[in-house]
């Protein structure tokens, strides 16, 4: 189910690029910490984020979440 | 001698059922999405429906109350998505106020039947009005049911998420009429009005803006007793 995160042809939304460019400059944060910076609410970031991570823009690490490669490379093109 | 089906429903205690749903702020996994925060699941009948409405916009109203609260709302009817946002629009439109919470579509009633907000001795189509209370840990913590032509109470609702939430805190239980500090909650002459049951033809629809109610749309409209 998309959260219009990511399109089915793989490009991002405006929200997807929003939340890839706040983990770009914030290095790696928690799902709680990217809703505060993000100001939404914290259901609507984690169905964000894990669309963005299935995608494989997003990697886990413990309870932080961070850029992949990936995601850099679509960042350098928005 | 006839057979009694039972319905298997959540009660309190239980921990509240997993889903997966598409709602007005996107997709939604329950609970884990909601991991860390109370949530308030509520039902309603449908769309574009007067009483609906009036609980739509109380809740608005307290949203801000609820997250102090680390309280989520979440409504659910059995609508589609496209009714949800054309109705949260006609809300905004027709009386500025802004639905700050996600609706779940339940096109199929899966979330509903769940939870076991269908009864089919009121209406086997839409949900009654159906509240769940479900703490951090996802177990349900109170359930209240009102028929179809009752809108609840929604500082109730607020009150017993405060009730439940000290109980937590100060290991101690809540007598009658309990609340957390005196409040100043009045009831002004506008909560003495009823609504009008709203047209079921175009024609009546038409018509009913100019029959003389105090009309927010057609399907919306209040009226003085007596």
């Amino acid at each position: 189910m998309s959260n219009g995160c990511v399109s089915p042809d793989g490009r991002l939304s405006e929200r997807a690029i929003e939340l890839l460019k706040l983990l770009k400059e914030k290095g790696r944060l928690k799902d709680t910490e990217v809703a505060e910076y993000a100001q939404r609410p914290l259901f609507q970031v984690r169905s964000s984020l894990r669309e963005l991570m299935n995608a494989g823009f997003l990697k886990v690490e413990g309870e932080h979440y961070l850029l992949t490669e990936k995601a850099e490379e679509a960042l350098s093109k928005a | 001698m006839e057979e009694v089906k039972v319905v298997s429903m959540p009660r309190i205690g239980d921990l509240a059922p997993s889903f997966e749903a598409q709602t007005t702020m996107g997709p939604i996994k329950f609970p884990d999405d909601f991991k860390g925060q109370w949530v308030v699941l509520f039902s309603h009948p449908a769309d574009f429906t007067p009483v609906c409405t009036t609980e739509f916009m109380g809740f608005a109203k307290l949203n801000s109350e609820f997250q102090k609260r680390n309280v989520q709302l979440i409504g659910l009817s059995i609508d589609n998505i496209f009714s949800h946002i054309a109705w949260v629009m006609n809300i905004k439109e027709k009386t500025g106020v802004e639905i700050p919470f996600p609706i779940i579509a339940d096109v199929d009633g899966k979330v509903a039947q769940l939870f076991g907000m269908l009864h089919p001795g009121e209406s086997s189509t839409v949900t009654v009005r159906a509240v769940f209370i479900i703490d951090p840990n996802a177990k349900i913590r109170a359930i209240i049911y009102y028929p179809l032509s009752a809108g609840r109470n929604m500082k109730e609702i607020l009150r017993l998420v405060d009730a439940l939430q000290t109980a937590d805190k100060y290991q101690v239980a809540t007598p009658a009429d309990w609340v957390p500090e005196p409040q100043t909650w009045e009831f002004t002459e506008e909560n003495t009005k009823v609504i009008v049951p709203p047209p079921t033809s175009y024609e009546e629809a038409v018509k009913r803006l100019k029959e003389g109610y105090e009309c927010v749309d057609w399907y919306f409209c209040k009226k003085k007793l007596g």
